[in-house]
């Protein structure tokens, strides 16, 4: 009964909380009305995420996460240096293929995401059969260094989100 | 209102407005597509999370309150960020190929290829993939 009503906690709960901080306060009528939309919405997009994968709400996303905006504040500033004192013609941009391990596509969206929001990296497209990833870098030094860290810095982390 | 905390929010809205410009100048000096990209996409994630913490900031400084708006903008910002990006690159990659002429490869040179088979954005275009069997079962359903 409860699965059939709730078949996606997560995004039940996300959009409850979602919800509350759109009101911008906790009253019973908004926890009521966030109750019946984080009910109905996943009911109905049920079809649309057949094969979810389980996530790990526990310490290995909290450290993604956290790792993952230290990572931003930091390239910020690398990116912003780059750009106002780097000439062109100095500039190692390069694309990067990163082979994944990761099999499901929420967890290669994830991924996906973060290369594209770590500022540097951009990542552009999938191969067909869903084993790499094709990255655009504004400066790397060594493709084959950088493709390790990706892959040791994050993919290694989502693998254990998404077991 | 106490001199340190307008003085910290001031900081605050510098530090974000520097990164935006820089982030649009990148837009500007930076030589071809995929490198441009890096600019606005990327220098603006910094700076708007520092705008939006002075927001929040300002709000419960000088009247109280705990503002969550915020908090949904740079949720949705972090979202919808790649995806934009992701399209761009796209789009780059699909001119690289049909009109080499009007659409400069950048320091990069073009796209490298994938052994046997070809990136997704191009699978797509010839009909091979999933979308094209999604599309079938959905006609299916609606004959029943």
């Amino acid at each position: 009964m409860m699965r059939w009503l709730l078949p996606h906690p997560a995004l039940s709960a996300m959009l409850l909380v979602v919800w509350l901080l759109m009101a911008n306060a906790v009253t019973v009528g908004g926890v009521v009305l966030g109750a019946v939309v984080g009910v109905v919405l996943p009911k109905f997009t049920e079809p649309f995420w057949p094969d979810r994968p389980r996530v790990r709400f526990g310490r290995a996303l909290a450290g993604y996460v956290c790792i993952v905006l230290y990572d931003i504040v930091v390239a910020n500033f690398q990116v912003a240096r780059l750009i106002l004192f780097r000439r062109n013609r100095d500039l190692r941009s390069r694309w990067l293929t990163i082979p994944i391990a990761l099999t499901t596509p929420e967890a290669v969206t994830v991924l996906a995401g973060t290369i594209s929001l770590t500022p540097g990296t951009v990542s552009a497209d999938i191969s067909a059969d869903g084993r790499h990833l094709l990255v655009h870098a504004l400066d790397v030094a060594d493709p084959d260094a950088e493709v390790a860290r990706i892959k040791a810095r994050y993919e290694a982390r989502l693998l254990r989100v998404f077991a | 209102m106490n001199g340190m905390v307008d003085g910290m929010l001031a900081g605050l809205i510098l530090l974000g407005g520097a990164f935006v410009l820089i982030g649009s100048w990148g837009l500007v000096r930076l030589p071809t597509t995929m490198e441009r990209l890096h600019g606005p996409t990327k220098a603006t994630t910094l700076g708007l999370g520092s705008l939006l913490l002075a927001s929040v900031g300002y709000a419960l400084a000088r009247h109280g309150i705990w503002s969550a708006h915020e908090l949904l903008i740079a949720l949705f910002l972090f979202i919808t960020a790649p995806i934009s990006a992701n399209m761009i690159a796209k789009v780059h990659l699909h001119r690289a190929r049909t009109d080499p002429s009007h659409e400069p490869t950048g320091i990069a040179g073009p796209p490298p290829g994938i052994g046997e088979g070809d990136w997704a954005t191009f699978a797509g275009a010839r009909g091979e993939t999933e979308a094209g069997e999604v599309v079938s079962v959905v006609e299916e359903d609606d004959a029943r």
